[in-house]
């Protein structure tokens, strides 16, 4: 794990693994580049698999965002070692949202229960984004992540 | 020298067509050449921050109303020296013809035109159904940056406030007055303190401003994201409301931004003298102590004082 660019104001607390690799992507942009990573990422969020896609209802929605967006995890296994699954919806007119949703996707999709249980909360600061899209729209991706947490918790009894 | 006016007919109608332009005249600017230099600067402006780098309007520049428009710490708009500098980085001078759209039926774009009234901008002009008429019409968009230089000089304002903006005791004294919640029905009876999918902003209380009358901003809209035909509006305004157009009027929603939207529709297309938004609105006034709240679907009355 690379030690954390005390340059940046944001970044306070070692970031898990998954995130740090991201975040240093981000880091190592300036402003309007982050942006274009931001979209990157919102253009490479995977389509919902035909069980959600025609089955809305089963996906939740995320008031803290500004865009309407709904997400459901499924587990494989049980406890902190289940492997744990992301989908998520979001219209294409909302790509920050998207983005963040891709973010937390590529970071904890496949990783296991435990894993993404101990992401701190905070993550979603340490990415380099708040500059860019402001600290009230980054509220929706922890959001996003504390619903995801929570429905871990939920499906694989950790 | 502003540049010409959109002399379409469907505009004329308004009290102030020379508010709006539709997009072919926009087009054909862009096409001319007319809005590569200083005289003309079309500005996109957006609830999703990252819209404008999905594809704009050739030429567009970018404004954010929250990195941009608000003061990062005190709510509250930008200072003049702030807001020269943000036209200056745009290569927008004073005398620049300014042409705004949006998402969301141009909400942001009318919230931002009404900051650039806050600081006198003379010539701010809203583009009629803004980024989705532009879609709709299979008009170009581009994810070229626009190549425009900036400016110098742009004049330090001095925001004048008081003409277009409504404070928190200035509504207090407005009870019974022209009061408009633009918001949804939900939350003006208090059913729910935010919109359906929007962020909770911790707003403890949930209701409207007594004697507030509700209309939704988007009655004022058409289906293609374009503002209603001037005899629709004055159905809404003049005659369900029975409001006057000569008499002082305050426009509210949850942070301003929609009720933006329905000043503009009052002020420039219904022609209404003075038009205040309340900016602060229910994300203040729902969490203001011993400020009055009436809940339901009746105005309620003004408390005695």
């Amino acid at each position: 794990m690379s030690p954390i660019d005390h340059t940046v104001p944001d970044a306070q607390d070692a970031l898990p693994e998954a995130f740090q690799e991201i975040a240093d992507d981000f880091h190592a942009l300036g402003p309007k580049d982050r942006l274009q990573l931001l979209l990157e990422f919102s253009q490479s969020l995977p389509e919902l698999p035909e069980r959600y896609a025609e089955h809305p209802e089963l996906l939740e929605p995320v008031p803290e965002c500004q865009s309407p967006i709904f997400l459901v995890t499924e587990v494989e296994g049980s406890g902190r070692e289940a492997i744990a699954h992301l989908f998520f919806s979001a219209p294409q007119e909302a790509p920050t949202t998207r983005g963040f949703a891709s973010i937390l996707a590529e970071a904890l999709d496949g990783r296991t229960v435990g894993e993404v249980l101990d992401t701190p909360e905070g993550v979603t600061r340490g990415l380099g984004l708040a500059e860019v899209v402001s600290p009230l729209r980054l509220n929706g991706m922890a959001g996003m992540l504390a619903r995801i947490k929570r429905q871990l918790v939920e499906k694989a009894g950790a | 020298m502003p540049i010409a006016l959109d002399p379409s007919p469907a505009l004329q109608e308004f009290a102030h067509p020379e508010k709006l332009v539709t997009t072919e005249w926009l087009a054909e600017r862009i096409a001319a050449g007319e809005a590569d230099g200083p005289e003309l600067v079309v500005v996109e402006s957006d609830e999703d921050v990252l819209l404008y780098e999905t594809g704009h309007i050739p030429g567009a520049v970018k404004i954010d109303w929250h990195l941009d428009l608000n003061d990062q710490v005190t709510r509250d708009y930008v200072d003049g020296e702030a807001f020269a500098a943000l036209m200056d980085r745009h290569g927008i001078t004073r005398g620049t013809t300014v042409v705004l759209y949006g998402d969301k039926s141009n909400w942001w774009a009318a919230y931002a035109l009404w900051v650039f009234e806050l600081f006198g901008h003379e010539d701010v002009r809203l583009l009629d159904g803004g980024r989705a008429a532009w879609q709709a019409e299979g008009r170009e968009l581009t994810t070229a940056e626009p190549t425009r230089a900036a400016s110098s000089g742009y004049p330090v304002i001095e925001r004048q406030d008081a003409p277009i903006r409504a404070f928190r005791d200035d509504v207090l004294g407005f009870l019974g007055g022209q009061l408009i919640d633009v918001r949804s029905p939900a939350e003006y009876t208090g059913e729910r303190t935010h919109m359906a999918d929007y962020p909770q902003e911790g707003t403890v209380r949930g209701g409207h401003i007594p004697t507030a009358r509700s209309v939704p901003w988007a009655r004022a809209a058409a289906e293609d994201g374009r503002f209603k035909p001037r005899a629709e509006l004055e159905a809404i305004y003049l005659q369900e409301l029975g409001y006057d157009a000569a008499q002082p009027t305050i426009a509210y929603c949850r942070i301003g931004e929609r009720s933006s939207h329905t000043w503009f529709v009052l002020r420039y297309l219904l022609g209404f003298e003075d038009v205040r938004n309340y900016d602060g609105s229910w994300t203040e006034w729902g969490n203001g102590v011993r400020l009055p709240v009436a809940v339901g679907t009746e105005p309620g009355e003004a408390p005695a004082r």
